[in-house]
């Protein structure tokens, strides 16, 4: 399964994934905030920026070429706002918002492959984000995982009777998307019941608390000066 | 010896109009073992539900002296640990010793004596090699392992274990049955397996619609009711 990929990342040793959740999550942020300015004018920042992310993937001991084609995920979305611009008569702009939505997957996809989820909700409680708002995050991630395996699940039922998923027709195809939302609501019933019956309370506790130290400091500091340095200076 | 479980005139119905249970009364005795046999949809996992609070109906639910109210649920459902038929929907973290982990943690138990508790459970399904594996990348009899590691980690005195043995291989089944023998808790099989019950207890309830229409040694229930 894809996710157990990014899942298994997360769960490295590297000088990155050391790094406390928070620290990451502020200077994801700050990247995020200079790659949304970015413009026609500064692309070499961008170039940049891709640059140290590649050099952070490295860092933290992930296949480069899978993460950055992890990343290009987020391509079909952009490609589409892109085409709206370049209806427009807008060319740089299209280009820029596939540029600025790569450059910010990649950002995004680096900080939870770095990530252990648990430690990025306790990061995001730490910098006191809502508890609804992380608690919407834990269902999102845990039902995510139950709606692809009812896919897989179905995809191979489907599979060993049809020979291929191609052949099913709109209105197939429609029924079992309803059916598929139908199977994960049970299944995601059965999981909350038995995450109930074992204690929870609105929280998944995080395994391993982690410290922000003084080199969580030094990490966000640097990596604040460097990141908005380049978006004043190039 | 103690009641670990004291049920009177329990009663329930689901939202969309089925009586599930009908004015059940039911008794359990600390460390002692009961097989809960009975048709499906007679209402033997509607039961078992109510033990640590997942539902609840009319009439009184007493688990090891404490009425399973509201109040009470969290200390509850520490002295219940339900093992799901499906243990796809029991581990739900990235890793098996963070699953089995979690109880205690969710308990506010210190992380440190968690993590030492975790592996204590591991040790004792026989799991050991397989702490930091990803639940999904285990097989069926090892993550029913895993699920009951994660009811062995907590303060549990009663296990409750639904359809124990579905998914399992016959040496699964004996492996499981020989584990759960050596383990001193009270526990309650729901199961239509009466070759894997007879392993743990002869003592046996028999459902029907909703009701206990038996209580006697299992090799009578058997009989009387062509099981």
């Amino acid at each position: 399964m894809r996710h157990a990929r990014v899942e298994r990342w997360s769960r490295g040793h590297s000088v990155i994934h050391r790094r406390h959740a928070a620290a990451k999550i502020l200077a994801t942020v700050v990247l995020l905030v200079c790659i949304a300015t970015l413009t026609e004018h500064t692309l070499p920042t961008g170039a940049v920026y891709l640059v140290i992310l590649v050099i952070s993937a490295v860092a933290a001991r992930l296949p480069v070429l899978a993460v950055l084609s992890g990343a290009s995920a987020v391509l079909p979305f952009a490609l589409c706002f892109a085409l709206v611009s370049l209806l427009a008569g807008d060319p740089m702009q299209a280009t820029m918002l596939v540029i600025r939505g790569y450059l910010s997957a990649l950002a995004v996809l680096l900080l939870i492959s770095t990530t252990a989820m648990p430690d990025l909700i306790a990061g995001l409680e730490w910098l006191r984000a809502p508890a609804f708002l992380l608690q919407v995050m834990q269902f999102l991630y845990r039902y995510l995982i139950v709606l692809i395996g009812e896919a897989d699940a179905m995809r191979q039922a489907s599979l060993s009777r049809a020979g291929s998923i191609r052949t099913l027709q709109c209105r197939q195809a429609a029924a079992a998307a309803g059916v598929l939302f139908v199977r994960s609501w049970a299944r995601a019933q059965a999981i909350h019941r038995a995450m109930v019956s074992r204690g929870f309370e609105g929280r998944i506790p995080a395994f391993r608390r982690m410290e922000f130290k003084f080199a969580d400091v030094v990490f966000v500091s640097l990596a604040t000066v460097a990141i908005t340095g380049l978006r004043a200076a190039l | 010896m103690s009641l670990i479980v004291e049920v009177k005139n329990l009663s329930y119905t689901y939202e969309d109009g089925t009586q599930a249970l009908k004015g059940v009364d039911f008794d359990l005795e600390d460390r002692a073992t009961v097989a809960l046999l009975g048709a499906n949809g007679s209402g033997k996992t509607t039961f078992v539900h109510h033990l640590n609070g997942i539902l609840q109906g009319s009439g009184s639910v007493v688990i090891d002296g404490l009425p399973v109210t509201e109040k009470n649920l969290r200390e509850i459902r520490k002295r219940v640990g339900l093992v799901f038929q499906d243990s796809d929907n029991q581990l739900f973290m990235p890793s098996v010793i963070e699953d089995v982990a979690f109880g205690p943690l969710a308990s506010g138990m210190p992380q440190a004596e968690s993590l030492e508790r975790a592996k204590q459970a591991l040790d004792r399904v026989g799991l050991q090699g397989k702490a930091y594996k990803s639940p999904w990348h285990l097989s069926a009899g090892e993550k029913k392992r895993a699920a009951i590691a994660g009811i062995l980690a907590t303060d549990a005195k009663l296990l409750v274990l639904d359809e124990p043995t579905s998914f399992l291989d016959p040496p699964g089944q004996r492996a499981l049955g020989e584990l759960l023998a050596g383990l001193p808790h009270a526990k309650i099989l729901v199961t239509h397996d009466t070759g894997f019950a007879r392993i743990l207890t002869d003592d046996a309830v028999f459902f029907e619609n909703g009701t206990i229409v038996a209580r006697s040694p299992l090799a009578a229930i058997v009989q009387r009711f062509a099981w």
